[in-house]
């Protein structure tokens, strides 16, 4: 059997929506035994995301859902994916015996993560005072939206919000638009996830040196914020507020996407040094352009980007993205497709290096998730399975772990503590 | 100074610009020894990057470097001499981990590869960036951050359908790199304690945008959904706004409201104008996916006549989840990021005084904090090769005659 780097490591994961999972999936990734704490009163949200089933958002709850349609519940796909490779139980912690569980499971666990609303474990007497109590050293990280202290604590964001007061939305756009567009891909949320799964590692690291465990408080705001070095510090310096640029760069030209045969299709290209502008006018066959006064060097190019652009996109628009990258690789100029996810799954980079991986879940049958996105070369790691029935480890946990007997058990369901 | 989470782990850094740097800086700033090694009279391409203090450029004063370097110690070496490749072997002898971000072929060249490292320290973690990772088809290619995105999938997220893909800006790509390295090397710590070996990191920053960040768009094309994911969050099916960007008085507001009650509040707040009452405007998911900009323009007068701030403080307390964008200069004078003391104040030789980002987050018993500035071209050179490695400081002098460091 596999021996996973972080075998032995127990996690008690309260996570809901998208980062508080993603980050405690990238941990059972790695072989930590992830236990997802949910309770039919207190669904993650997540069950119900997606295309799939919006709709019954806007007239039913997820508890509603989970009495009436259970089967509902178990079939979003990209619920499964952030939870790959955990256990999943049912436990209602707002009921003093169900609090009671999870402060003995939390006994025996290294981690424990959340993204609530500050406020909501410790009313549960969870908080990290209570549990540090109990378990000395235990390490408990705790995201959400704007932090656990400050001004605007209580304050819930989604993801496009995070990348908003971010300071992100504000330099992602094309120049020639007034609006700002943002990136609409959850960016903030996974900001706060892999830091998230950065501080458990470390913290964990330091209890094992030391036996000193502790509590870690993340904003995803700042998180993000934390990522935009250059621009925070033109202001600082220089008082001057950062625009979008588009796909335009201080220093390169070309840069950006360029159209290529084809609908949809683009290809990206970036230079950079002399060499590569030379090398760019041979490889695309037209030697003159070398000798063109306008792009006689790095700051005329820069200058005269719109007319370089346009004489670019000439020649990509009648090459496909993949005609493209392999003249340009071959002169040492940086190209390559531009890709949406379908043809992702099908290129031969992401097939080779074991990108996308294959599960299948009990109810929603064969599915295609991301796999781990670096590679170790002497204990890489596994996606397990897909992510947990409702409460499919209850046994395993109650009694195998907690030592319920049978009958405390069968008790406990009936008065819907493990519920 | 305080004790810190990884106080006594030593890390070299052999990289430069953004995904290295930000990675050695994240150990860094809790505690770990980071040593930086530069290329003489050069160094880190960042130098040279800026933002400058009233825009004259100087080797001393980039604030990207500044910033991507601090708490580190930084040395010259040119590892392509002989001496200069044992010295940096000497480094690596006595280390823990080892940052990269060079093309893998340069390290192949240099003599450098994992296989290499190995031999020499078999405890050691190897930490590998690249564009495309150690393996495959595209190893070799050349690559800047736009083409990362290009083939990592985020640009099909960025920007209108109906005009070209946008880039992640600003080196995002870098920063993914680095922490997601960061993180791995983390693990790779952790499995070091059980198994007493090293290993090889391989990080690809095109991998890292195709999994974590866009790699939901695979299991959703795998469903039989959409696949266009610039036209909305995950390719339709959400309610408006699920993401809208609309202006106002002095600036930009974002909105998403998943909830209906969120909505629902909104609509009040605004006084529950007439147009809200027809039809067209009542069927959220078709609003989202068929007439967005409509629905925009009919609410931006609204927004148009009131501050961001007046805004903001609005919909927080109504539980309405709407916020400004906030631009660079909202960030540094916020009141909430000041009461958490997000920025860090420094001074640092050649560059004075200076504000920094802070912390991405706050351990309560191993704060993160900035000890020192980023350090001066070779500013550790004689720390390192008198104190460590035992040179004289009169072979300092032969050392920098011969180019070495």
């Amino acid at each position: 059997m596999a021996w996973y780097p972080l075998q032995g490591y127990r996690v008690v994961d309260f996570g809901s929506a998208w980062a508080g999972p993603q980050m405690a999936h990238i941990v059972a990734d790695m072989g930590a035994e992830v236990i997802k704490v949910e309770s039919r009163n207190r669904i993650d949200y997540g069950r119900l995301g997606g295309a799939a089933s919006a709709k019954d958002l806007l007239t039913k709850t997820p508890e509603a859902i989970a009495a009436t349609a259970p089967d509902r519940l178990e079939l979003n796909p990209v619920f499964h994916l952030l939870n790959r490779g955990k256990k999943g139980i049912t436990v209602d912690f707002t009921k003093p015996k169900g609090a009671d569980l999870i402060r003995e499971l939390i006994k025996r666990s290294d981690v424990v993560a959340d993204n609530f609303t500050p406020g909501v474990l410790d009313k549960h007497g969870l908080g990290y005072e209570s549990l540090a109590a109990i378990k000395p050293d235990i390490i408990v990280v705790s995201l959400c939206f704007a932090g656990h202290t400050g001004l605007l604590k209580g304050t819930r964001g989604y993801a496009p919000i995070i990348t908003a007061l971010g300071g992100l939305d504000s330099v992602v756009g094309y120049p020639d638009e007034s609006i700002p567009c943002g990136p609409r891909f959850a960016y903030g949320d996974h900001v706060a996830a892999t830091h998230g799964a950065l501080a458990i590692l470390i913290a964990l690291i330091h209890r094992n040196r030391t036996g000193e465990g502790q509590y870690i408080d993340i904003s995803e705001w700042e998180a993000t914020t934390s990522l935009l070095g250059e621009p925070l510090m033109e202001y600082i310096m220089n008082g001057r507020i950062q625009k979008p640029r588009g796909n335009r760069d201080p220093i390169m030209a070309p840069h950006g996407y360029y159209p290529c045969r084809g609908e949809g299709q683009w290809v990206s290209i970036a230079v950079k040094t002399e060499e590569e502008w030379q090398n760019f006018c041979q490889a695309i066959g037209n030697p003159t352009l070398a000798g063109d006064e306008r792009f006689a060097d790095r700051y005329s190019r820069l200058l005269n980007q719109d007319a370089l652009d346009k004489l670019v996109g000439q020649w990509t628009a009648s090459y496909t993205p993949y005609e493209v990258t392999e003249i340009l690789q071959k002169s040492g100029v940086a190209a390559a497709p531009f890709m949406i996810s379908k043809e992702q799954y099908h290129d031969p980079h992401f097939r080779e290096r074991g990108i996308f991986v294959e599960v299948n879940h009990p109810k929603s049958g064969h599915e295609v998730f991301y796999g781990i996105p670096w590679k170790l070369s002497d204990t890489p790691g596994e996606v397990r399975s897909s992510g947990p029935l409702l409460g499919q480890d209850n046994e395993y946990v109650f009694k195998e772990l907690l030592g319920l007997s049978q009958e405390d058990f069968e008790h406990l369901v009936e008065e819907k503590v493990i519920f | 100074m305080a004790k810190q989470a990884l106080s006594g782990l030593k890390v070299v850094e052999y990289g430069s610009f953004v995904s290295a740097p930000y990675c050695t800086k994240l150990m860094a700033d809790l505690g770990a020894e980071v040593v930086k090694v530069e290329e003489p009279g050069k160094g880190d391409e960042a130098r040279d990057y800026g933002p400058f203090p009233d825009d004259v450029p100087h080797h001393e004063r980039s604030g990207l470097f500044l910033y991507l370097n601090t708490n580190k110690l930084g040395i010259t070496l040119n590892v392509r001499t002989a001496t200069g490749k044992a010295i940096l072997e000497e480094l690596l002898k006595r280390a823990d981990v080892f940052v990269e971000n060079n093309p893998p072929k340069l390290m192949d060249e240099v003599g450098l590869d994992y296989v290499k490292l190995k031999e020499l320290n078999p405890r050691l973690i190897v930490t590998s960036l690249t564009p495309f990772g150690q393996t495959g088809p595209y190893r070799d290619y050349k690559a800047y951050p736009i083409n990362c995105c290009a083939v990592g999938g985020v640009s099909q997220s960025i920007g209108h359908y109906w005009r070209e893909p946008l880039t992640m800006p600003l080196s995002h790509g870098h920063y993914q790199a680095g922490v997601t390295g960061a993180l791995a090397t983390m693990v790779a710590l952790l499995a070091r304690d059980v198994t007493g070996r090293g290993q090889h990191v391989d990080i690809s920053e095109t991998d890292v945008w195709a999994t974590y960040h866009v790699g939901f768009g695979i299991t959703i094309y795998a469903f039989g959904v959409k696949d266009n994911l610039r036209k909305g969050y995950i390719g339709g099916g959400w309610t408006y706004p699920a993401r809208r960007v609309i202006p106002c008085r002095d600036g930009y507001m974002a909105l998403c409201a998943p909830q209906l009650k969120q909505w629902v509040k909104f609509v009040e707040l605004m006084g529950n104008p007439e147009w809200t009452k027809n039809p067209r405007y009542r069927d959220r998911h078709a609003m989202e996916d068929d007439y967005p900009e409509e629905v925009d323009a009919l609410l931006t007068p609204w927004f148009l006549e009131r501050t961001k701030k007046e805004l903001f403080e609005l919909f927080e307390k109504n539980a309405v989840p709407f916020a400004p964008l906030y631009n660079m200069a909202d960030e540094v004078s916020d009141q909430h990021l000041s009461e958490r003391k997000f920025f860090a104040t420094l001074d640092r030789a050649e560059a004075g005084v200076l504000k920094y980002p802070g912390a991405p987050y706050k351990f309560s018993k191993t704060p993160w904090s900035l000890e020192r500035p980023a350090p001066l071209l070779g500013e550790h050179n004689e720390a390192i090769y008198c104190g460590r490695l035992g040179y004289l400081k009169e072979d300092l002098v032969a050392l920098r005659r011969a180019g070495v460091i």
